[in-house]
């Protein structure tokens, strides 16, 4: 299994840790990485202004992974979002793919548009399934109960992305059962995070992150679990920033999925990057059985 | 006489230059923070920060990033072997023909006493320096004019480097070459070195020379007898020989004089060796006086770059010692492009054909802002645009080559910018998240304003949606509107709208507030039936629109399989494009 690691722009900015931990479980269960330096955004940011300019921005990362003919790992949601769309839409549009493959032309790339996009919990679920996971598991949690926030843009347009049951969504929650935690059911759990408004309309942002923390606590969870650099920033980086600027405190901390396996899996906690969230997770090894 | 006079001259503009631009460092300003701080406070500042950090652990790493960052450029060779190579060479040639061949009073007669320049090894080395300097310049003309490497632009500071260079370079080889053929410097030379020869010694050597040296005499033509020859050298070895060592080792100007052996003489006749080294010394005098005012000024910022930021951070130190690195930053800029080349937004320029989207040409802008100079307002928004134009993924503060911290200092330059008062409506796109999370770092208001404004901007002129009572004629207004949303082949179906409200039902947004309406203008369905109708004023001046939060939980349950999403997507291109348009 052999696979180009998208990373997009948070990441390596500011979400080291989710690099670092998913490098290390997508290792140690035998999956491939290939590292290609000329990725670029995926054009997620610009479509409010621009869909011709993200599309080329996002197309030509698919043409980079084209050209080492290898399937793409996305490890954030918006991102896959915007790829999947822009694969999507040049395989639907073929003026638009003419006037984009012409712009990729003068670096020598082209989009054929036969590569597979994938978001990283669908590598875990499709590709690596559930019992090569499992072998891997040597400390499951016990008592732990963790909300899984599937984000909007895995999801939706389902048509187009492809994830999972845009209604009753499973893969994510069964990764998490894998790993013995409990994954409980809430009624937020397919709503936004919020993060696409943050810094354009702040309070509606936030209000949108305290609904969905203030209903995962109710309903009984110990953490918050997401695969997406910009869920992850808004229920950690955000989260502290609301607790600051409005007086609420929810200490609901949001643990990304490749942290949350890989510590079941015995990977180090430093590299893992569990002291790099900004609302403290590390009380999560407790609940590991020895 | 000239010569001295010149020099002097030259020095004095670059020592005048030299503290010009120093002082522009303590009193240019970027960011709004710098706004508030005196130049002689962060003069001040300087020093202590200076006298503090020399006396402390952090010499040692000042000592480290001295060897492996400045002498050494480890952040280049890292980035591209053969850019390493290329600027190695060049810098490193070009110090040791300053400190070994333009300064050979001063230095090397100094450290070795029997020093001549036509001696070897120094005789060898001046050449075996030049061709390492002309290695690099190749290298770089190939990148810069041959390779066309995507992203990279090459500007008239960039080609005023590479001709200096080369001019000195190549006047120098010619004049070498030009001087080893040149009958009346031989002349010269046997006048003031030779003890009273008679005319058979004299000829004899002139033949020695002609063969052996290249001089080119317009006397005497070989082939010469093994008597000659033996008299010549001779001559040569009493006379010669102790400080001129064979022209062959001065392998670039040997090789150059055999090239023009066949029109030596004319040349000579004409002075060329004359008129070769007044340009390569005024070439030199040139590059030294506008050496504070070009990009060559690097070699004094870029080091002080690399140094500051690895002893600096932003949380601990000075303020005001920030305020002054981000201006030395300006200056460390050598536009290498490897910004650009990294940059994770270049490729966009495809379609966005603004050139500050280019990190390094936004760093010339930059330039441009700080210096003061009056700024149209289309420069302005266009500066601004680049700057806003930008991920914020540290790409290239982690590629720079002379360590700036660019995320930082578009931070500072974007506020400063955005404070202008021009509306730029890229803050209504996710690229403004980062700009959320560093909102601590802005004063409340000013961090508003851009936001109001960019919403005002767009919402200008379209009173329609001000007027709640009016009613509106349900005929097709505006076909065009209607019509024009095609970007993406989704848009169309917001014909097939039949008004059951699920869309504004399960809407997020809409769901967060008590009285939507109010604060949003149009709910999603509305917008629908308002794009159906063509009501131009309706559809954009919503601030539903920007509101947005792109969940797509509409989309996914309309019945009657409407892109709402991406109709809402396409309406903000449509308003932003419309606006522009009205300029």
């Amino acid at each position: 299994m052999k696979f180009a690691l998208f990373l997009g722009c948070n990441i390596p900015a500011r979400l080291k840790q989710y690099e670092s931990s998913s490098k290390a479980v997508l290792g140690k269960l035998g999956v491939e990485l290939i590292e290609i330096n000329e990725f670029n955004c995926c054009g997620y940011p610009l479509r409010n202004i621009d869909l011709k300019a993200s599309v080329l921005l996002s197309v030509r990362n698919l043409a980079l992974a084209e050209r080492e003919n290898v399937n793409m790992i996305v490890l954030c949601k918006c991102g896959f979002g915007m790829l999947k769309h822009a694969d999507h839409i040049m395989k639907e549009d073929l003026s638009l793919r003419k006037e984009i493959n012409n712009a990729l032309m003068k670096e020598g790339l082209k989009f054929e548009g036969d590569i597979e996009i994938k978001h990283l919990l669908s590598i875990f679920y499709h590709d690596v399934g559930a019992e090569a996971i499992k072998d891997k598991i040597t400390r499951p949690y016990k008592d732990l109960k963790i909300a899984t926030h599937y984000g909007c843009h895995a999801l939706r347009p389902s048509e187009i992305v492809q994830f999972d049951d845009p209604v009753n969504p499973t893969i994510f929650d069964k990764l998490v059962a894998l790993t013995g935690a409990e994954s409980i059911y809430w009624q937020a759990r397919l709503d936004c995070c919020g993060a696409p408004v943050f810094g354009i309309n702040d309070n509606l942002s936030m209000d949108l992150a305290e609904k969905k923390l203030s209903d995962a606590k109710r309903s009984g969870a110990d953490y918050l679990c997401d695969a997406c650099s910009y869920c992850h920033i808004q229920f950690d980086t955000v989260q502290r920033m609301i607790s600051s600027e409005r007086g609420r405190n929810h200490f609901l901390p949001s643990i990304l999925y490749s942290q949350l396996l890989g510590l079941s899996m015995g990977v180090g906690s430093d590299r893992l990057g569990l002291g790099m969230n900004q609302i403290g997770i590390t009380a999560i090894e407790g609940f590991l059985s020895e | 006489m000239f010569f001295t006079n010149s020099l002097y001259i030259c020095l004095a503009i670059f020592g005048l230059g030299l503290i010009y631009k120093i002082s522009t460092w303590f009193r240019y300003r970027i960011g709004i923070d710098a706004r508030e701080i005196r130049t002689s406070a962060r003069v001040f500042a300087a020093i202590k920060g200076i006298v503090l950090t020399l006396f402390s652990v952090k010499a040692f790493i000042l000592l480290r990033v001295f060897v492996l960052d400045v002498l050494l450029q480890v952040r280049l060779l890292r980035e591209d072997f053969v850019r390493w190579l290329m600027h190695i060479c060049i810098y490193g040639g070009f110090m040791l023909l300053l400190l070994m061949h333009a300064l050979d009073r001063f230095i090397t007669s100094v450290l070795f006493p029997d020093y001549y320049s036509t001696l070897n090894p120094f005789m060898f080395l001046r050449d075996l320096f030049g061709v390492v300097v002309i290695l690099g310049l190749a290298i770089a003309v190939y990148r810069r004019f041959i390779l066309k490497v995507p992203h990279l632009r090459t500007n008239a500071q960039d080609h005023y480097a590479i001709i200096i260079l080369a001019v000195i370079m190549v006047s120098g080889v010619l004049l070498e070459g030009s001087k080893i053929t040149s009958y009346s410097s031989y002349q010269e030379m046997v006048e003031d070195y030779t003890a009273m020869p008679d005319e058979q010694e004299l000829k004899s050597l002139e033949a020695y020379w002609a063969k052996e040296f290249g001089v080119v005499s317009p006397n005497i033509k070989g082939p010469f007898d093994a008597e000659t020859m033996e008299l010549g050298r001779e001559v040569h070895e009493m006379s010669c020989a102790e400080c001129h060592s064979r022209p062959q080792w001065a392998f670039l100007g040997y090789g150059t004089a055999k090239i023009i052996k066949p029109v030596a003489l004319g040349l000579d006749r004409a002075k060329l060796p004359a008129i070769l080294w007044y340009m390569h010394f005024l070439a030199c005098w040139l590059g030294l006086a506008y050496l504070p005012f070009s990009k060559m000024f690097h070699i004094f910022a870029s080091p002080l770059s690399l140094l500051a930021n690895a002893v600096m951070d932003k949380e601990k130190s000075d303020p005001a010692n920030i305020a002054t690195r981000q201006v030395i930053e300006l200056d460390a800029c050598t536009h290498c492009g490897t910004c650009s080349l990294r940059c994770s937004v270049a490729v966009v320029f495809e379609e966005i054909p603004n050139l500050n989207i280019f990190p390094s040409e936004r760093m010339a802008s930059i330039k441009r802002v700080v210096s003061g100079k009056e700024l149209s307002e289309q420069e302005v928004r266009h500066i601004q645009e680049g700057a806003y134009l930008c991920t914020n993924c540290y790409r290239c503060t982690v590629v720079c080559p002379v360590g700036i911290n660019l995320q930082d200092l578009w931070f500072n330059a974007r506020e400063t910018l955005l404070q202008k008062g021009y509306p730029e409506f890229l803050v209504l796109t996710p690229l403004s998240f980062y700009r959320g999370l560093m909102k601590e770092n802005v004063a409340e208001s000013d961090y508003r304003k851009p936001l109001v404004r960019a919403r005002k901007a767009l919402a200008s002129g379209y009173e329609l949606i001000k007027t709640k009572d009016k009613p509106v004629h349900l005929t097709l207004t505006e076909k065009e509107l209607s019509s024009g949303l095609s970007i993406s082949a989704q848009a169309s179906t917001f014909s097939v709208c039949f008004g059951c409200q699920t869309c504004t039902n399960v809407c997020p947004v809409v769901a967060n507030y008590e009285n939507p309406q109010d604060i949003l203008g149009l709910l999603p369905h509305q917008i629908m039936h308002a794009a159906g109708l063509g009501i131009r004023d309706l559809a954009f001046g919503s601030n539903m629109l920007w509101d947005c939060v792109t969940c797509y939980q509409c989309q996914e349950q309309c019945p009657q399989g409407v892109k709402i999403t991406d109709v809402l997507y396409e309406l903000k291109n449509l308003a932003i494009k419309e606006h522009n348009r009205k300029g």
